[in-house]
């Protein structure tokens, strides 16, 4: 259960993140969806305790992310945006290093990083330096890297950025799956297709602000319209530049 | 602590397989600063070594004059030829500057000699030439020292001590020369060996932070649960190994450069033995810390690797600093001037090099100090890690 109770963040003149409140539940998929620059990303790194926040206060597991910080890490994956890999060490190093970060060893982090490379289908490069892979490869690599430890809170930025036809497919049977374990899944994303088709529940973002939220059939119903695209135009032009 | 061991151990295998930082680590720090030494050690005592060793030529006018002496100069180094001409030809020559110095012997030199009587030759030589000057210095040197050496056969002769007719001595100590040059050089080992360790640490220090950052793979990095300060001591450690290689490794290519030249004809009683390689390890290895807290806290100041780049490239140069203060003021060991990082070290291992003892106490002091600097310098840079403008 991750709980954001108006946070904002600024750097400098821009007002990254205003006052964002909205919740994602356990055992469901949250989308955060907005245009280009909309605080997205902002939301996330404050959540995934990279940054914090200005004013206002998020729950991870009933955790504070900024007082306790630590503990709220030990339950989250997180894959921010960019994978971020170590080019000089093989996929399998790569998330061997997250894998015993997070306290895993021995043949039980073996065993883990074998299922999620059967999972992602990493098979082909997994013994491979990253260095030189494509986008696509780079992203399931930081995917599995981010799920080594089989987090209850899963928290992805941009997470099908590169990939192809079939890893799209098989990252959104992935998270599914990961649904139906009772996790607690929010990624970012402006693609409303890629939105409408996996998430339960949609938090529309635009200026930093939340401009509409609920499950796809609620926001239809709300906007009356039968396309969420419109939904989604219409949520993001009702929040002006400067309110 | 499991958690920064595997920081380390990643830190190590990565640049491991970076064939720039290896390169930087093992290669050009340690082997440059051995290797431009031997060669500038040996430049240095081939050029002192011909100067003294050189035999002088000296003409001589009416040589059969004073067998003895001619025989005396011979032995120490004297080249003695009879001048064909006369004593007018020599001053020509030697004012032409065709010959440095002529010795003339007076006919009567046996004659006064017998008599006790104070037995004369002559100097021709242009004082004001001055490439002359040492041969001329080297002629009358010798003709002093004969001169000396019968004064005091005749004195014992009559009973009296030589020591009666000395009432000051003269020691004459060259810094000018060879052994100036040779001690300036032995200097420089400290330096070298500075450097050699900072170069080690280099490009693993700037990856580790800069590079981290710039690559993209910082904040992955930071939704783990380890502290910053747990990643960046850990970077920092690593640092440090890849230091103590290169220091090892330049410690034993000096020992095995130097077997090959022999500073003892320079008047040093140099040496660099298996001795010397471990004591000074010992004692250089404490900057280590200091370094690498050094290099990645300015690393991790800056944006970009390249930025990196250039302001720890800066850094290398100021551990030298006090060795040159301490080059120019030719400054003594004294407790207070073992609290100063790398002078210290400077002052400790030049004299284990000199094979001059090593004060204990002035050890210990440098030890402790560079090593609660570095520690210092660590625990600023955590907080300076732990501010959110790294992420930028
Ligand atoms: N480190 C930063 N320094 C300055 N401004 C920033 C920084 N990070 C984000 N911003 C600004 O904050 C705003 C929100 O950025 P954010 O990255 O959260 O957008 P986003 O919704 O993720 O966009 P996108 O879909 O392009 O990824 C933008 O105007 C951006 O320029
Ligand atoms: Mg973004």
């Amino acid at each position: 259960m991750i709980e954001v109770d108006g946070i904002s963040k600024r750097f400098g003149k821009v007002e990254a993140v205003r006052s964002v409140s909205f919740a994602a539940e356990d055992g469901r998929i949250t989308g955060l969806l907005g245009p280009n620059g909309a605080g997205k990303s902002t939301t996330l790194r404050v959540l995934y305790t990279v940054l914090k926040p200005d004013g206002g206060r998020a729950r991870i597991g009933g955790r504070d992310v900024v007082t306790d910080a630590l503990a709220v890490r030990r339950s989250m994956g997180a894959m921010p945006h960019g994978a971020g890999l170590y080019p000089q060490l093989t996929a399998w190093e790569n998330i061997a290093y997250y894998g015993r970060l997070h306290g895993l060893a021995g043949p039980a982090l073996a065993r883990r990083i074998d299922d999620i490379t059967q999972l992602l289908n990493l098979g082909e490069f997994i013994d491979r330096r990253t260095k030189g892979f494509s986008q696509g490869q780079r992203t399931r690599v930081a995917l599995a890297r981010a799920l080594v430890h089989d987090p209850q809170h899963v928290l992805l930025d941009e997470p099908t950025n590169g990939l192809d036809v079939m890893a799209t497919r098989a990252l959104r049977q992935l998270i599914l799956r990961l649904r139906d374990q009772g996790r607690c899944v929010l990624l970012s994303s402006h693609v409303m297709q890629e939105v409408a088709a996996l998430c339960d529940c949609i938090v529309i973002v635009a200026h930093g602000q939340v401009a509409a939220s609920g499950t796809p059939d609620e926001l239809r119903r709300r906007y009356a319209e039968t396309d969420l695209e419109e939904v989604f135009v219409r949520a993001i032009s009702g929040v002006g530049e400067r309110p | 602590m499991k958690t920064l061991w595997t920081v380390v151990g990643k830190e190590l295998l990565d640049n491991a397989r970076d064939r720039r930082t290896l390169a930087s680590a093992l290669l050009f720090g340690p082997l440059f600063g051995p290797l431009l030494f031997a060669v500038l050690i040996s430049v240095v005592i081939q050029q002192s070594v011909s100067d003294i060793e050189r035999p002088v030529s000296l003409p001589v006018i009416g040589a059969e004059h004073a067998p003895n002496l001619i025989g005396f100069l011979d032995r120490n180094g004297f080249e003695v030829e009879d001048w064909s001409g006369d004593a007018a030809d020599a001053r020509d020559a030697v004012q032409a500057g065709r010959v440095d110095v002529v010795l003339v012997i007076d006919p009567v030199f046996g004659e006064r000699f017998q008599a006790g009587l104070p037995a004369r030759v002559q100097l021709i030589q242009d004082a004001s030439a001055q490439r002359a000057a040492r041969n001329v210095n080297r002629a009358r040197g010798a003709l002093n020292a004969y001169s000396a050496q019968l004064r005091a056969l005749r004195l014992q002769a009559r009973g009296v001590s030589p020591d009666v007719l000395r009432p000051v001595v003269i020691d004459d100590v060259d810094v000018s020369t060879a052994t100036g040059r040779a001690a300036l050089l032995l200097g420089m080992i400290t330096y070298f060996l500075l450097a050699a360790m900072l170069m080690g640490g280099l490009y693993l220090a700037i990856d580790a932070t800069a590079g981290e950052r710039e690559r993209g793979s910082l904040e992955p990095l930071l939704t783990l649960p380890v502290t910053r300060s747990t990643l960046l001591v850990g970077k920092i450690l690593a640092t440090c190994c890849y230091m103590l290689l290169s220091l090892v490794i330049t410690l034993v290519a000096f020992a095995i450069g130097l077997s090959f030249v022999s500073l003892e004809e320079l008047g040093m009683s140099a040496n660099f033995g298996p001795q010397v390689v471990g004591l000074g390890f010992l004692l250089m290895a404490p900057f280590v810390l200091l370094g690498a807290a050094l290099m990645t806290l300015v690393a991790s100041f800056t944006k970009t690797y390249k930025e990196a780049q250039t302001y720890v490239g800066v850094l290398i140069v100021v551990p030298t600093l006090p060795i040159l203060f301490a080059a120019f003021l030719s400054v003594k060991p004294s407790a207070l001037l073992m609290a100063v990082p790398s002078l210290s070290q400077h002052l400790l291992m030049t004299a284990l090099i000199r094979n001059e003892p090593v004060d204990p106490g002035h050890a210990a002091i440098s030890v402790v100090s560079t090593l609660v600097l570095g520690a210092l310098v660590t625990w600023l840079a955590t907080l300076f890690y732990r501010r959110e403008g790294l992420m930028g």
